[in-house]
């Protein structure tokens, strides 16, 4: 990666390029069915494990900031609805992502580039395939896929989690815990947090993928490409971050 | 029947460093050529550009009438179906055993059934003696192997064009004589166009019709085999008699003085350029029916080989 300006500008370019040659290919017949079943399983398989033993702490951690602001407050009462709604809406998709992009996205990467290098791209291309379809979409499919329903299982995971640390570690009421949960947490937020979900999982494909593609210099270049599609991606999803929850706040009436 | 390669004025760089100018080139239909190069004079770019997975700079390459190098990637896709392109360590898919490799394409691109596809991976993989190794990993078998499986994928679609990048590097002298009655076999089998890239002095010599010389970022010459057998050009024959002595130095080149003094040391004893014995061309096995091209190549070895007789 040289430090011109003109090449950062031109790696984002190529980088954009191809994410719109993902979407445009997206709808080609063939569909490459068992490439993303395959792949799909790979991701979940390599994500589900970390994401949950992830998210109890990340639940806990806010139920326990959130246990002693409301004390602090005094407004117990609600220590249940800010907690479901920080789970909900900003860490679940986040730690979904982190992990889609720290386990999926790197062995994504990884895989790819170890093709690019050995050849394995250009010999599919000479063959008349084109690896963006072959590859790349069904890759990009899959961690979209697994980051919505790995969303879900963070969700859970980290409500229950901070259950369990306010309502008995913290001493909280356990009725008015669960009776507060829907004060201000409410069906959009779900939804809001699965549509990010959704974006941060095609952002963490593409990236990856483009990254592997672009591969050269050996194995040294793979590793390389691994890193630097961990930093792009991690960079991309906060910003990313940042804007949709602009946006959604400006869209979606907010309750209380 | 094979298709033409016209190749003109291509120039290739990346960035600053120009890896090639200029070059023009016909592949006649149907022949075998070889493309020679000292290392790092962009052979394998060269190979790469012609099937398009790389742009050059100027000039274009006309393949069946179509300048791959302004198609557009959908029609390239298209155009690339003409091509088997035999990659330096075969390129095989890391995850597939060998057996899917070689079916992948048809797989791909064809509604074969699955016995028909059979068939076909079947007969290439005894074609290249690879019988028995179907279920093997690309990662458990010798380089000698995966170069072997990497032709018969490229194969199997029928190609008009085959190109082999570095067919004989990293393979014992005896698996290269093989490889070398291989591609000649096939060359009289299937009548496509045939392009080696090699270094590999003793196959250039015995194998094409042609011969092209890379060097010093330009195509020094191209033209049939004997012409550049018998050649005066200093490159040329230092490259096809494997001398230090010329203008290829170990770090690409030498000083013109230095080259004119090793020149003269030369040429002082040695017999006067044109009178040295053609290497004989490699023909194609018994059990291998001859096309017409290949019955006039062998009656004219045939005769001169009769001729050098006499003149001994």
């Amino acid at each position: 990666m040289s430090l011109s300006p003109t090449g950062a500008l031109r790696q984002s370019g190529n980088l954009f390029a191809m994410a719109l040659d993902v979407v445009r290919t997206m709808p080609r017949r063939p569909f490459q069915a068992r490439e993303f079943i395959q792949q799909a399983w790979f991701v979940a398989s390599v994500t589900i494990l970390p994401t949950a033993l992830v998210s109890i702490p990340f639940g806990a951690v806010i139920a326990l900031q959130i246990g002693s602001l409301t004390r602090q407050l005094g407004a117990q009462s609600f220590s249940g609805a800010a907690s479901v709604l920080a789970v909900l809406r900003e860490a679940s998709p986040i730690v979904t992502a982190l992990l889609i992009a720290g386990a999926g996205g790197t062995a994504i990467c990884a895989d790819l580039g170890a093709r690019k290098i050995r050849d394995e791209i250009d010999a599919m291309q000479v063959l008349g395939i084109d690896p963006i379809h072959r590859l790349v979409v069904p890759r990009v499919l899959a961690s979209m896929v697994v980051a919505v329903l790995l969303n879900g299982l963070v969700s859970v995971v980290g409500v229950a989690g901070g259950y369990f640390f306010n309502v008995i570690l913290q001493n909280g009421t356990p009725g008015a815990y669960l009776a507060s949960f829907t004060t201000l947490a409410q069906l959009s937020d779900l939804w809001a947090a699965e549509i990010k979900a959704l974006v941060f999982g095609a952002i963490a494909g593409i990236v990856a993928s483009y990254k592997g593609l672009t591969a050269k210099g050996g194995p040294k270049g793979v590793g390389d490409a691994v890193n630097q599609s961990v930093v792009i991606t991690f960079m991309l999803l906060f910003v990313t971050n940042f804007v949709m929850t602009a946006v959604y706040f400006q869209v979606v009436p907010q309750r209380g | 029947m094979g298709v033409e390669i016209c190749v003109e004025g291509l120039t290739k760089s990346f960035g600053q460093q120009v890896i090639w100018q200029d070059v023009s080139l016909t592949l006649p239909a149907g022949e075998v050529s070889v493309m020679l190069g000292p290392s790092g004079t962009g052979k394998s770019v060269f190979l790469k550009t012609l099937v398009g997975l790389l742009k050059p700079e100027r000039g274009s390459v006309r393949i069946a009438g179509r300048d791959i190098t302004k198609l557009r990637e959908h029609d390239l896709y298209e155009v690339r179906k003409l091509f088997g392109v035999l990659f330096q360590d075969g390129a095989l898919f890391g995850s597939m055993s060998l057996y899917d490799n070689i079916a992948f394409p048809l797989r791909e691109h064809t509604r074969k059934p699955e016995s028909e596809i059979r068939r076909i991976v079947l007969e290439k993989m005894d074609m290249v003696g690879l019988i028995g190794a179907e279920e093997k990993l690309p990662g458990e078998i010798s380089g000698g192997m995966r170069k072997r499986a990497g032709l018969a994928r490229a194969l199997v679609l029928d190609p008009e064009i085959i190109l082999f990048d570095e067919p004989d590097s990293g393979l014992d002298p005896v698996r290269v004589a093989y490889l070398n009655q291989l591609i000649v076999d096939l060359n009289a089998q299937i009548d496509a166009t045939f392009l080696i890239v090699t270094h590999d002095i003793a196959s250039a010599r015995q194998v094409p019709d042609n011969i092209g010389l890379l060097f010093r970022r330009e195509l020094v010459m191209f033209g049939p085999r004997e012409k550049l057998l018998t050649s005066d050009e200093p490159v040329v024959r230092q490259f096809l008699n494997g001398r230090m002595q010329g203008p290829i130095g170990m770090a690409e080149e030498k000083d013109a003085a230095q080259v004119e003094q090793e020149l003269a040391q030369l040429d002082a004893p040695t017999k006067a350029p044109g009178s040295q014995a053609l290497t004989p061309r490699l023909l194609p096995g018994p059990g291998i029916s001859r096309p017409p091209r290949w019955q006039a190549i062998a009656s004219r070895e045939a005769e001169s080989h009769r001729k050098e007789v006499a003149d001994a």
